[in-house]
């Protein structure tokens, strides 16, 4: 991988400079049934195409935020910084 | 010899240079590449070959083939053809059993032809199998191009560096120059690389290197001897120009058979004289166009056939002691000691490839072209197929009537009888057939036989190339040293502020992550022995050290952690055990409650950056009114401990250290030695203990007056490893040691933790399950019967299976007994119950022990 990931923050960078989390998941507001809380920590969509995912810029300003990004060509669509609720 | 001075020779004669070959002293011009040079001393073997070790001698003396590989100062492969001569360089043959004029191992090239066809390591060498460690020992020694010094240590160091343009230019030819003024003038920073460009264009920064490829997100790797470059670049031009092409026959890797640029350099460059009488075979006008540098060095030109016109059919070389001495076409006899082959260019297309260009095959002019260029890329000059004029060489392949080997690619000594054999075999796609034979898979990377081997093929196949099309082209394209990837490490070595103070103590250093760390300053037992009798002190400033504040502080801690802080009163200290939303442990540490809405955690030494990127990557979800600071390279901290340290404390602050004033998890403020510091009494060695924390760059400050203060009560600096015996005693777990990436807290024995009443919380959900399903496993500790230390990891043995497993062990002095920590099936984890572990592939017998081996009831730590 040595594609740019525009971060909020600094620009884009190196996707070196970057952690990533994995695509984000919505975590069960109740308590979960067994299936729903295992497929919550398991069961990633892994689309072939766009999705949602969690970056921080670990070498940078080691901000948070969410990126859409195509799994299959590394085009990052959009990035933006979570609302506070 | 030179030929008298030249227009435009690139050699200074007022400049020798001196330099060894194999330990003899010899001279060349300032301006001589390592190869022209030697040439110039009448050396003409210049290697041997990769699997034959037929002697080869300078083919394109541009770089692009393997045969004046050699070793210069004990670093292998070097292209001597394109490395500047330097005063005193050490130059060496390589793959040469015996010497370059006599190899012991060309007698494969005599014999071996029949016993070692391509893949013939597949099918031999298997039987008898007792005798594979034999096979072994000799294929290993004779495999492979070039030697590493072992012993050598390094001796270059490599940087890296981004870069970025406007236009990047790959490419300092014709074309590439042009592309790179165009550009220049349209007012963009241009950048042009090449290692050796054709000339300099103002306003243009030339960066004298190689693009090693095009890698994802227009990534351009620049090799500039010990500096890599990475490009990103809006544009890139590439301006990699066209690959002078051999011919197929019979002898066609003689020493003496040579490509058009060999001639051209040999002669323009160098003032050398490539040989006395040639022939010139050649499919386009640059092999033609050589009889002008022929005649200029004094060659006489015997023969030159233009296979576009000629009706030569058949051309075999021949030659003694592998030079060449003459050339038959159609079976009339040349005399020659120089053979010009040309078989037309093919572009440079790899570059555009590996960006996503498509390759197709040009029926017109017999070349592989790219199409589909994808945006922001262009391809200018012979690279685009410009000026490349056509001529398919059908004569070449025709190797049936010599009885030489015919090759058709060089690095790798595959011939066409290989290739025939192959597909033969079965290996009818180019991509298997790539993989099998090897054809460009050796250090020109196909420059030189991607294009006749795909026409063998389609010849053999009798279809046409565009159908056998081609293989994907993969960077790296030009050779590069594995030191310039490595480039130099990017996460630095922490040091804390007493590290001076260790080094000068004699410590033992160790790696902690990146951390450097005493691992005991000389004997470990007796550091730890002296904090359970007196006073030791240890340097704990690599405790990962956040801080936690704002209004939610203590909700957002409640909501990470399994146990409560929000009903911690201020100035107290509770354990905590960070787990993910699967349950599992991912890190320990401290929490003191400095203020109502003020925390202070600590992590362990490894965790912290992981622990800050957890907490704040829960904050970015839950967006709570809280702030998060990592402190930890700006506190320092060091932990005295033992019966002596209260009495340390009084002698160091004004403030009330009794048990009283000061009980145990209490956490205050306070001067020590007059550096402000937070001092928490905890206990992780298990005796009445103080954690200092304090700005950093006060570390020998404070190190130097708990010495000079501690010196009648006994103190003693401990290391690492004597801290492990004493938490070991206290059952204390070590995250990563005694946990894995599976442990949760139920199962590592600290149920007490978990408070599953709350709401809820990260990894409530995934305990409750653990709960409900009953344990696998558990945490416990061990003693063994006698006294011997089993080895960490090492195996609980249940009814003759694995069982379980050692995570710490350690012989200790204070309870004169060998101990432990296991994990074991639940069944086992009773006071006493007996375990067996395995042991030097013995077994040995343990008991089972709940409770911390030391001071099971904490009366120390409270005392």
């Amino acid at each position: 991988m040595s594609f740019l990931l525009p971060c909020p923050n600094c620009g884009p960078r190196p996707v070196d400079e970057f952690t990533c989390a994995g695509e984000v998941t919505v975590r069960p507001k109740d308590a979960p049934t067994f299936r729903a809380l295992t497929s919550y920590l398991y069961f990633k969509r892994n689309v072939a195409g766009v999705q949602r995912e969690w970056w921080c810029h670990r070498l940078g300003c080691e901000a948070w935020f969410m990126a859409e990004r195509d799994t299959r060509t590394n085009d990052v669509l959009s990035t933006d910084v979570p609302a506070r609720s | 010899m030179r030929l008298p001075a030249q227009p435009g020779e690139r050699i200074d004669r007022s400049r020798p240079v001196g330099f060894f070959f194999h330990g003899s002293r010899v001279t060349g011009f300032e301006g001589d590449s390592i190869a022209s040079a030697l040439f110039g001393e009448g050396q003409r073997i210049f290697s041997r070959s990769f699997k034959y070790h037929r002697p080869r001698g300078l083919l394109c003396c541009r770089g692009t083939c393997p045969n004046c590989m050699v070793r210069v100062d004990g670093v292998p492969n070097v292209r001597s053809c394109v490395t500047p001569l330097r005063e005193g360089q050490r130059v060496e043959a390589q793959n040469v059993w015996g010497s370059l004029d006599f190899d012991l191992l060309s007698i494969t090239d005599k014999i071996g032809g029949p016993f070692t066809p391509v893949g013939f390591y597949y099918r031999t060498m298997i039987r008898p199998r007792r005798a594979w460690p034999l096979y072994e020992k000799f294929l290993r020694s004779v495999a492979g191009l070039g030697k590493v010094d072992e012993h050598r240590g390094r001796t270059q160091r490599y940087d890296v560096e981004h870069r970025r343009a406007e236009v990047l230019v790959i490419g300092g030819g014709r074309a590439g120059l042009e592309a790179a003024r165009r550009h220049a003038a349209e007012g963009r920073h241009v950048v042009l690389v090449d290692a050796d460009p054709d000339g300099e264009e103002p306003g243009v920064e030339l960066v004298r290197g190689t693009a090693i490829g095009i890698y994802e997100g227009g990534l351009v790797p620049v090799d500039a001897g010990t500096v890599l470059y990475r490009f990103r670049a809006e544009r890139v031009v590439v301006a990699a120009g066209g690959v002078e092409q051999p011919l197929v026959f019979p002898g066609n890797d003689l020493v003496g058979v040579v490509l058009p640029s060999a001639v051209r350099r040999l002669v323009g460059r160098w003032s050398l004289r490539p040989g006395t009488r040639a022939v010139v075979v050649s499919a386009d006008d640059r092999g033609l166009d050589t009889a002008s540098f022929l005649e200029r060095a004094g060659t006489e030109v015997a023969e030159a056939i233009d296979l576009r016109e000629s009706r030569v059919r058949q051309i075999a070389a021949k030659g003694r002691g592998g030079r060449l001495h003459s050339v038959e076409l159609d079976g009339k006899k040349v005399d020659c000691d120089l053979l010009v082959m040309s078989g037309g260019r093919q572009p440079a297309y790899a570059l555009l490839a590996h960006a996503g260009g498509r390759v197709e095959y040009d029926h017109a002019r017999g070349i592989f072209l790219t199409s589909e260029i994808p945006s922001g890329l262009e391809a200018v000059g012979a690279a685009a197929g410009d000026g490349i004029s056509a001529g398919i060489p059908a004569a070449t392949y025709n190797g049936a009537s010599g009885k030489d080997k015919c090759f058709v690619c060089i690095c790798e000594d595959v011939t066409d009888k290989d290739v025939k054999r192959a597909i033969a075999e079965g290996f009818d796609s180019i991509e298997l057939a790539k993989r099998y034979t090897t054809v460009t898979m050796g250090p020109c990377q196909g420059k030189l036989c991607h294009l006749p081997s795909i026409r063998l093929y389609a010849r053999e196949n009798e279809t046409d190339e565009a159908s056998i099309g081609t293989t994907t082209a993969r960077q790296p394209w030009q050779p590069v040293e594995l030191g310039l990837l490595a480039g130099r490490p990017h996460e630095p070595a922490q040091r804390t502020s007493l590290h001076h103070r260790h080094k000068e103590l004699g410590a033992k250093m160790m790696w902690t992550g990146s951390w450097r760390r005493p691992h005991s300053y000389g004997d470990p037992g007796a550091e730890a022995k002296n904090v359970h009798d007196s006073l030791g002190v240890i340097d704990v400033s690599t405790l990962g050290k956040l801080v936690v504040g704002g209004p939610e502080a203590a909700a957002f801690l409640e909501r990470l952690y399994p146990n409560r802080f929000g009903d911690m009163k201020t100035g107290r200290i509770r354990y905590g055990v960070l787990g993910s939303d699967a349950g599992r442990i991912m890190d320990d540490g401290t929490i003191a409650r400095l203020a109502e809405d003020d925390y202070y955690v600590t992590t362990t030494s490894t965790g912290a950056g992981a622990v800050l990127e957890w907490f704040e990557w829960w904050n970015a979800v839950w967006g709570m009114d809280v702030r998060i600071v990592n402190v930890t390279g700006a506190v320092a901290a060091v932990n005295v401990a033992g019966p002596n340290s209260r009495e340390l404390m009084t002698r160091l602050t004004d403030l009330d250290v009794s048990n009283e004033a000061f009980s145990y998890l209490d956490a205050k403020h306070a001067r020590v030695a007059g550096v402000p510091s937070l001092i928490l009494r905890i206990g992780f060695v298990g005796e009445l203990g103080y954690e200092i924390h304090f700005p950093s760059p006060y570390g020998e400050h404070l190190w130097d007056a708990i010495l000079e203060q501690g010196a009648g009560l006994g103190v003693r600096p401990f290391g690492l490893e004597p801290q492990r015996i004493l938490r070991l005693e206290k059952m204390h777990i070590l995250i990563g040691q005694d946990t894995d990436s599976e442990s949760n807290a139920f199962e590592a024995s600290m149920p007490w933790i978990v408070k599953l009443e709350k709401e809820d919380f990260v990894g409530k959900w995934s305990l409750e399950h653990v709960q409900e399903r009953g344990f696998r496993e558990q945490l416990v500790g061990f003693e063994m019967t006698n006294g011997v230390v089993p080895p960490e990891g090492g195996q609980i043995v249940v009814g003759g299976r694995p069982g379980g497993r050692v995570t710490s062990s350690r012989w200790s002095e204070q309870l004169g007994r060998a101990i432990g920590m296991a994990w074991v099936p639940p069944d086992l984890a009773e006071e006493d119950a007996e375990i067996s572990i395995k042991v030097d592939g013995g077994v040995e017998k343990a008991r089972v022990r709940l409770r911390p081996f030391f001071d099971p009831d904490g009366e120390h730590l409270r005392a």
